[in-house]
């Protein structure tokens, strides 16, 4: 049995509305309605759903990157939910993300350099810079990075060695968690395979943990030991990624699998039942 | 065999940006009376110049060096401005990438879908929103009163893409040109959207270019299918022989490379970096 590293148990989320005096919500809109996610030590957890199901507000929420309403999360131990920021400092360093779009969460006017050397200053994981620059420059090959990007900023790379910097940054600070949200929905396949195929090696050589939020089930199946299926704010199912695949025990997992197209001619699949209008 | 509906002979083009590569190369494509065409190529292959150049929008940057683009058999490329407005965007229809952005965030769906039927058709304004409603029911739009009230923001993205597409089909265009039209979706509004531009293209028996890097989608609406890389046409053909039998090792590394739910040590082979050096090689000769 793994180790538990994140364990939210009834998390509810809801944006908008007002405050009362004691912090409590009045109206608004809730968007998480009492989420159970464990993730092991190590393990790489899915969290799949469509648009408006709640998978990025339950990433943040995992992160403390949004205040949860209702529920508890406990990170190694420690229960954080309503930790204030002065206290979950210490704690930042080891829950690092990985976003969606490396255009827009890299710095344009810093070079690759500073972008991934001071993150390590900041959190006191290097000594000095030079230990910094050592430790950046000995995981460029790990990454597949040539030497020769540390000196460019973000414009002046291809688009999977711009996400590679993104991978980079977050993992340099040896974290145990690492939240990856959307991380290769913009990229071309041979692309997609080289940042999937390194993040899994990544994962297993540093021992991190990560939870990978796709809406894409087929990256899921690749990359995640387990999943989470969430529909309207709710995990509708969860289990082993072989199991799950295999029988979906949710009626909403076998529709979201049965969508997929797969690359061989199905003559019957376009005009097999599809989802219930949605709109 | 009749003649086909477009045909592109040889063409080639550069853009004046970058470094200067030619960016289509000798490419040529035949599309037939409504069937579906499939564009397939990863980003830089040369999909939207083809597209741009089908639609008359190509940017200035960009220059033809070389080629025809026959749509019934006349030359889009010589012919004067004033016979190509009746082609560009009336016979030769888009359905755009991003049903968010595509549609005027100011203006009401009615005036989006009625624009194209007074504008050129010259349909007075009670004609042409009743074609709107038409229209919405064909493309399977509850309560099209409501939606021809709405303003874009207030519809989904399943809707907006429903909406497209019924604008697409407004002028009872020749061909459609569906620029990666599911791209921002749900795989389960993606199916419907797919199956909706089947319905729509068997009822009115047009001819559809379907611009997309995922060979799914392309396995499940093209009959044939044009792989690009760097602006060339690497393999063309049936769209079961591509994906059965494919000639050319890029397709295969391509298929190769794409993750599949049903066998999960498949999969996540990047395309060798070898076979694209090589491919780069090859193609440099060609269209200049």
């Amino acid at each position: 049995m793994v180790q538990d590293l994140i364990v939210a148990s009834g998390v509810e989320v809801a944006y908008g509305g007002k405050r009362r005096l004691n912090g409590e919500r009045v109206g608004g809109v809730k968007v998480l309605h009492g989420v159970d996610v464990r993730i092991g030590r190590g393990e790489t957890v899915g969290i799949v759903g469509e648009s408006g199901s709640g998978k990025t507000t339950l990433g943040r929420a995992l992160l403390r990157l949004i205040d949860i309403d209702a529920g508890k999360i406990v990170f190694d131990g420690r229960d954080i939910s309503r930790l204030p920021e002065r206290n979950m400092r210490p704690l930042r360093r080891r829950m690092q993300m990985i976003f969606q779009d490396p255009v827009t969460s890299l710095n344009p006017r810093h070079t690759v350099r500073r972008i991934l050397v001071e993150p390590l200053l900041f959190h006191h994981v290097a000594q000095d810079g030079a230990d910094a620059e050592r430790r950046v420059r000995g995981f460029f090959d790990r990454v597949a990075l040539p030497l020769s990007c540390l000196d460019r900023t973000p414009h002046e790379l291809s688009g999977g060695q711009r996400q590679r910097v993104g991978i980079a940054r977050a993992a340099l600070l040896e974290p145990d968690f690492v939240l990856a949200d959307e991380i290769v929905s913009g990229l071309d396949v041979s692309t997609q395979a080289q940042a999937l195929n390194l993040l899994k090696t990544l994962t297993r050589d540093l021992g991190l943990a990560m939870a990978f939020i796709s809406h894409d089930l087929s990256v899921i199946r690749a990359v995640c030991d387990r999943v989470y299926v969430m529909q309207l704010g709710q995990v509708v199912e969860e289990g082993r990624c072989d199991e799950v695949f295999a029988a979906p025990k949710s009626r909403y997992t076998r529709l979201l699998i049965d969508a997929i197209p797969l690359p061989e001619i199905d003559p019957g699949w376009l005009d097999r039942d599809v989802a219930p209008e949605l709109d | 065999m009749t003649a086909p509906i477009l045909s592109i002979r040889r063409l080639s083009a550069v853009s004046e940006l970058g470094d200067a590569q030619p960016i289509l190369r000798n490419v040529s494509l035949d599309l037939e009376a409504g069937e579906t065409l499939g564009l397939v190529g990863e980003s830089g292959a040369g999909k939207s110049t083809i597209v741009k150049a089908l639609l008359g929008v190509l940017p200035r940057t960009v220059t033809i060096t070389q080629g025809e683009i026959l749509f019934e058999g006349r030359d889009l490329r010589t012919m004067p401005r004033s016979k190509t407005r009746a082609i560009f965007g009336d016979a030769i229809a888009l359905v755009p990438q991003d049903p968010m952005t595509a549609l005027n965030p100011g203006r009401r769906i009615e005036a989006q879908l009625t624009d194209g039927l007074w504008l050129r058709r010259g349909v007075t304004a009670s004609a042409a929103r009743k074609r709107a409603l038409e229209l919405l029911a064909e493309v399977h739009i509850r309560e099209p009163e409501r939606v021809l009230r709405s303003y874009p923001h207030q519809l989904s993205g399943g809707m907006r893409q429903r909406i497209l597409i019924a604008a697409a089909f407004a002028l009872e265009p020749r061909i459609i040109v569906a620029d990666e039209p599911t791209t921002a979706l749900d795989v389960t509004v993606q199916k419907q959207i797919l199956r909706l531009i089947r319905q729509m293209q068997e009822a009115h028996r047009t001819a559809v270019i379907f611009v997309t890097h995922d060979l799914g989608v392309v396995a499940q609406i093209c009959d044939r299918v044009i792989l690009l890389f760097a602006g060339a046409v690497i393999e063309s053909g049936p769209t079961s022989d591509i994906l059965s039998a494919p000639r050319h090792a890029y397709t295969r590394a391509l298929i190769a490379a794409g993750p599949r739910y049903d066998r999960p040590d498949a999969g996540l082979t990047p395309v060798p970096e070898a076979l694209v050096a090589e491919l780069r090689l090859e193609v440099a000769g060609t269209g200049r």
